[in-house]
């Protein structure tokens, strides 16, 4: 038998061999309209951001956004193909009907995750190096940072929408977590700027830690490490906690 | 039905197999054995228990109690290694949309543990052998239901599976379609693969099965090949009279006497008779109008009627 996840994984791969084309023109230009825009225009308007080190602000928003497209990307990716995949088209069902089980739809799904993560931000780093947006070597050590905080994302959001019978919820996700979670976890400004009651709740969001680790190494700010490895451990603790409940929630739903 | 024990050459054998869900039982203690090369039919109306019972099958679905062997082995410890040598084709067809025909064998094969070679040798082989080869590079999508359903028969085949579970293999189809279903799925069993399906209509499991159990309100009602099953439970002929509204329900005894028995249905009665044109004669003799007379052969549908006292297919 081969490992598990891996022949979701290839199915995954199978079809996007089919539709990447679709799919590469939005990857690559959404980080040249959001780093021109906002990075290179409204940031000519920012003074040096002192708890940076004075950096530009072009070179403090392209980490942010480049963590925040992970958490957008994998959280779109974990929920309608998701439920497909129980309800609409009911692939799932073909899959468990095989010699796979669930646990192997739940780590092909974690599998697929890293591909396209890897895809999405890779894309997305080779626009800020040419944007010149990145000050340090250590920027390629973002591209693992922001891969993991995709999956912290990605995993827990996958466990909820096993227990989902509707898609009803998923605009909500967008409207009520991801968009506030975007706009003030540190992405935009840093939350030092917030008011000093709400800056322990940006603490308490996981795409603070995502934007912050990404940060630190594209400006190579990594005088910190104890509270870099702390990002981290937050990041994989929620992506571990999301498999553990997505093998359950998995379970609970297609083995009835 | 009397409690024997489990038969080990059958492929699957079943002893007071219960399914329950909550409060609810949807498979209430059944038995049943599956022969080698035997194509073996759960007939019953919606809501009987058949998908129940053939998830169970499928290892797809722990059972709530009884015991269950499918291939000599327990679907509770080796689910895995009997789904490797199971093929399921589905009510749904369960298709991924976004890969073409061919695609969708080749990676089906993949989780059977083929190589890409195998898979993609032994998917076009399926394709011939259901007619989709002309279609092997389209997308699933714009197929109809039959070619469908055929796709996902070559699917269930992928593996060269010992047995094929099919469960209502052409609900939806239209006549043309489910034909040419019957036909390849014969061609199977001809070739000794052993059919298990589940259906409401009683042409297909006339068609299809060796052997069946009859299913209802979770329970098995009787088990034969079609053959037993109407000579033990039906007359030869069934005489169906309809008479003008508001008729029937005057006729009281009138019709007694005229065959072994009469069902009433509420457009029409039936007449179980060996002899149904001496029936009709005899029931022109009586005096009564029908609005139209029809003789034809005891099918399933009546065996049905007789120990369940509802039709099929409503």
């Amino acid at each position: 038998m081969a490992a598990v996840g891996v022949r979701h994984l290839e199915h995954n791969l199978l079809v996007y061999r089919r539709i990447w084309r679709g799919t590469v023109f939005s990857t690559i230009l959404s980080p040249i309209l959001f780093l021109s825009a906002m990075g290179v225009i409204l940031g000519s308007f920012v003074p040096g951001l002192t708890e940076f080190g004075g950096v530009s602000y072009l070179a403090f928003l392209a980490p942010g956004l480049l963590a925040a497209q992970a958490m957008q990307t994998a959280t779109i990716e974990s929920t309608w193909p998701l439920l497909a995949g129980f309800k609409w088209l009911k692939t799932f069902q073909a899959s468990i009907a095989s010699p796979l089980g669930p646990r192997d739809i739940v780590f092909g799904h974690l599998y697929w995750l890293i591909v396209r993560m890897a895809v999405v931000t890779g894309i997305f780093l080779v626009v800020m190096l040419l944007f010149g947006a990145a000050t340090s070597p250590l920027v390629v050590l973002a591209w693992p940072a922001a891969i993991l905080t995709g999956l912290a994302f990605g995993m827990p959001m996958a466990a909820w929408t096993a227990t989902r019978r509707t898609e009803s919820s998923f605009p909500m996700i967008f409207r009520f977590v991801i968009t506030p979670l975007f706009l003030f976890s540190g992405t935009f400004f840093p939350i030092e700027r917030l008011p000093d009651f709400i800056q322990p709740l940006a603490w308490l969001t996981p795409l603070y830690h995502g934007v912050a680790l990404s940060r630190a190494l594209a400006l190579g700010q990594v005088d910190q490490p104890l509270l870099l490895g702390l990002h981290a451990a937050v990041l994989i603790g929620l992506t571990g906690l999301g498999l553990l409940l997505a093998m359950r929630t998995f379970q609970r739903r297609l083995i009835v | 039905m009397p409690s024997v024990p489990a038969v080990t050459e059958s492929l699957i054998s079943a002893r007071q197999l219960t399914k329950r869900f909550g409060a609810f039982t949807a498979v209430d203690s059944v038995d049943f054995d599956v022969a080698p090369g035997e194509a073996f039919g759960f007939l019953g109306p919606n809501g009987a228990g058949k998908t129940s019972t053939m998830r169970m099958i499928g290892c797809v679905s722990p059972r709530s109690d009884g015991q269950l062997r499918v291939l000599n082995m327990d679907p509770d410890t080796d689910g895995s290694r009997i789904r490797s040598r199971l093929g399921v084709v589905p009510q749904d067809d369960t298709l991924d949309n976004e890969l073409t025909v061919f695609e969708n064998l080749l990676i089906y094969g993949r989780y059977f543990d083929l190589s890409y070679a195998a898979a993609g040798e032994r998917a076009n082989e399926l394709l011939d052998f259901v007619q989709l080869g002309e279609r092997r590079n389209d997308l699933v999508e714009p197929l109809s239901g039959g070619m469908k359903r055929r796709l996902t028969i070559a699917r269930g085949l992928i593996n060269e599976p010992d047995i094929l579970l099919l469960d209502e293999p052409t609900t939806g189809l239209d006549p043309q379609a489910r034909h040419l279903v019957w036909e390849r799925l014969y061609r199977l069993k001809q070739r000794g693969v052993t059919l298990v399906l589940t259906t409401h209509y009683m042409d297909e499991a006339e068609q299809l099965c060796d052997r069946l159990v009859v299913m209802d309100k979770a329970k098995i009602v009787a088990e034969g090949s079609p053959r037993q099953l109407i000579d033990r439970y039906a007359t030869k002929e069934v005489l169906e009279l309809r008479f003008p509204v508001g008729v029937q329900e005057t006729l009281d005894g009138r019709l007694e006497g005229l065959g072994e028995r009469a069902e009433h249905l509420p457009d029409r009665v039936l007449v179980y008779a060996s002899d149904g044109e001496a029936a009709a004669a005899a029931a022109h003799d009586r005096g009564l109008q029908p609005e139209s007379v029809l003789v034809r052969r005891s099918s399933l549908e009546d065996v049905f009627l007789r120990l369940t006292g509802r039709t099929l297919v409503e």
